[in-house]
């Protein structure tokens, strides 16, 4: 038999333990995971993303019981799955607040992703030795994206179709492979009831599935690194005789219960919600969604949910005038920019070569195209983040005072194409949506050097921190 | 087992394999295991590609235009599409002089969706007076909505002479289904096969009776 482990545990415990390291887990990742004493507001929202993950899987069981993936007509003329949600809503007892509570969890989901991602991007969270965290996040975006659209589909409502006809149909834009592709994803000629029976099974268990792997490799990279700060200062440089960072306190207690007053603040909001405005003036539950799934008619106005809308603005914005005037002349003088201040010679050619090839595709390959590519670079280029943030501290404190103006556009773009997302196309908006799609590409493509620039101020070497 | 024993064993192993003939089996075994992987993927990836039923499905419709009036619209549905016809008056048909010169492809000579020959024609149809076309955007696949309504209006310019606007990404369409120039949309509208059994009675899906 092999040589008895040395544990310091007793009874039940201690036998546990001598099978399964519980004890050395939780002391790794709660009570002994050491961190930063001057976390802030920001930083409730990691945990509420973990809330609201276990919200939706759990009311997601509870929908499956009595959803039923089928585009087929019943007696009425009603498509079956758009009748079973009717059937949740109206004759399972309680089946309107299991499905209120999921379909406004989706909202809430990305409002809390979003504002986690943008505490990471003003305190630079993402900077070495972070990178797996931030790529890590970002792949849980990606599938948080897919979880979401696929889930749109489910009620087979007018929107939950058109909507997943459009963003189909985006892959049939590729050159040479993309209409077969697009058939192959749809399963059919047009987005039917094999359709409908694979974006169930990719929304109740692929992709699932994949997300808590996600979450489980994002909390591993966390923890193996330690969490950054509002100050983005290194609390494992200040350590006390026993080898604990002086500026960092155990998560639990200290952050669990800390944590409590989030989660308690964003129940009351989410509840409010719930109960008085479900369908959040036609932003968390579409109107047009009310209307079964009709595929001869699309609706008179069609935008998709509010978390989609920046990006969906990217695609509109993307025009052959867009590419020829703004994103030609722009792409050469970053092009141009690169030759200049470059310092090595294989990121001038690649920068060349890849400028070539883009304008050289703008005119041979249609704006629809690039209007897809957009979108996709839109989301793909959170990815580069940690590498083309060139500033030598992390946190928006010890920046330039303009950098604040730099970020605080950058917010007010992304809110703008987001709102220009819900709008009808008009010539006007569809110039304002190309302004900021430009901007939007230009705060990350220039940031490695503006993020240089400027006079920084010196970084203390303990948190900022007063007790209370 | 003490750690210093292990790391030794360890280090001999990197240095030399105990049993040399066993690598050339160890590196075959991982190479046909990933190959029967990689072959293992093939009826999943099949299994996502349309089904014998959906590929058998899509018969030919007929409709009866007998009692459309002039400017009136018809959808029917074949193959999952709307399938619009549409009986143009004599000033529809007169507008499509003047949308001429402001349409991508007006010669529908794109291949993407190609027109049949016998509709490869300024009104896009078998007869002048009535248009039948797939009612899909050839952007991404909206069913554009009837703007027969002449004049300024939203979403349109002002000189509107009738025609479709797609709701999604704004692509607009002449009454002969023709895109107009830079829009998102590359393609006019889909003319689908189709044939007159009668004067009054058209077949989709069939060129031939």
């Amino acid at each position: 038999m092999a040589q008895q482990k040395e544990i310091e545990t007793t009874g039940l415990l201690g036998w546990i333990d001598q099978r399964f390291p519980l004890t050395s887990t939780v002391k790794a990742h709660l009570s002994e995971y050491y961190a930063p004493k001057n976390f802030n507001f920001w930083y409730f929202f990691g945990s509420l993303a973990m809330l609201v993950l276990v919200i939706q899987i759990v009311t997601g069981i509870f929908l499956v019981m009595h959803y039923k993936p089928d585009a087929s007509l019943n007696d009425a003329g009603i498509p079956v799955a758009f009748a079973s949600i009717e059937y949740i809503m109206r004759d399972v007892q309680w089946g309107w607040l299991v499905r209120y509570l999921h379909s406004t969890g989706a909202s809430a989901f990305f409002v809390v992703v979003y504002l986690h991602m943008f505490r990471g991007l003003i305190y630079g969270s993402y900077r070495k030795p972070r990178e797996l965290v931030w790529i890590f996040g970002c792949l849980i975006f990606l599938s948080l994206m897919a979880e979401a659209f696929f889930g749109y589909l489910l009620p087979w409502g007018q929107m939950s179709y058109w909507g997943a006809q459009v963003i189909v149909n985006l892959f049939a834009a590729i050159p040479f492979i993309g209409p077969e592709l697009s058939v192959w994803i749809r399963g059919d000629y047009v987005v039917g009831d094999a359709t409908l029976n694979r974006f169930f099974a990719f929304h109740v268990i692929a992709i699932p599935l994949v997300l808590l792997g996600l979450v489980a490799a994002h909390i591993v990279a966390l923890h193996e690194v330690g969490s950054n700060n509002p100050d983005g200062v290194d609390i494992k440089a200040q350590k006390d005789a026993t080898g604990k960072p002086v500026d960092g306190i155990p998560f639990h207690p200290y952050y669990t219960v800390h944590d409590i007053l989030g989660v308690s603040v964003f129940l009351i909001a989410f509840s409010a919600i719930v109960f008085f405005a479900p369908e959040f003036g036609g932003y968390f539950l579409e109107y047009n969604n009310f209307i079964p799934a009709d595929p001869l008619k699309t609706p008179a106005h069609i935008a998709p949910v509010w978390y989609f809308t920046p990006y969906y603005s990217v695609l509109r914005a993307v025009t052959d005038d867009f590419l020829l005037y703004w994103m030609t002349p722009f792409l050469i003088a970053f092009a141009l920019l690169v030759l200049v201040t470059g310092r090595s010679g294989l990121i001038k050619l690649i920068t060349l070569l890849a400028v070539g090839a883009l304008v050289g595709g703008f005119m041979l390959i249609e704006a629809k195209f690039w209007g897809v590519v957009g979108m996709g670079a839109a989301v793909m280029i959170l990815f580069a983040l940690p590498w083309i943030d060139n500033s030598p501290v992390r946190s928006i404190r010890y920046r330039p005072d303009w950098h604040k103006w730099v970020y605080g556009t950058f917010v007010v773009v992304f809110v703008v194409l987001g709102y220009l997302g819900v709008k009808p196309p008009e010539p006007m908006l569809n110039l304002m949506a190309q302004i900021g799609t430009l901007l939007y590409f230009a705060f990350f493509m220039l940031m490695p050097w503006w993020s240089a620039m400027g006079s920084f101020k010196s970084v203390p070497h303990r948190v900022t921190f007063a007790a209370h | 087992m003490s750690d210093s024993s292990r790391s030794d064993s360890a280090g001999r192993a990197a240095a030399s394999p105990p049993d040399p003939s066993r690598r050339t089996a160890i590196g075959l075994t991982a190479a046909v295991g990933a190959v029967g992987g990689a072959a293992a993927v093939v009826p999943f990836v099949a299994s996502f590609a349309p089904s014998e039923r959906a590929k058998a499905a899509g018969a030919p419709v007929e409709i009866d235009v007998s009692a459309m009036q002039p400017g009136d619209l018809k959808r029917v549905e074949w193959r999952g599409k709307p399938v619009w016809v549409l009986r143009r008056t004599p000033e529809m048909l007169e507008t499509l002089k003047s949308t001429e010169p402001q349409v991508a492809d007006p010669g529908s000579l794109r291949t993407a969706y190609p027109t049949p020959e016998y509709a490869r024609n300024p009104h896009r149809s078998i007869k002048a007076e009535y248009l039948v076309v797939v009612g899909i955007c050839s952007h991404l696949g909206c069913s554009p909505t009837d703007k027969f309504q002449t004049g300024p209006q939203a979403s349109l310019p002002d000189d509107w002479g009738g025609g479709f606007l797609c709701p999604c990404h704004g692509s607009t369409f002449d009454l002969a289904g023709r895109v107009f120039k830079n829009k998102p949309a590359p393609d006019n509208l889909e003319v689908p096969p189709h044939v007159y059994l009668s004067d009054t009675r058209i077949l989709i899906g069939e060129d031939k009776a």
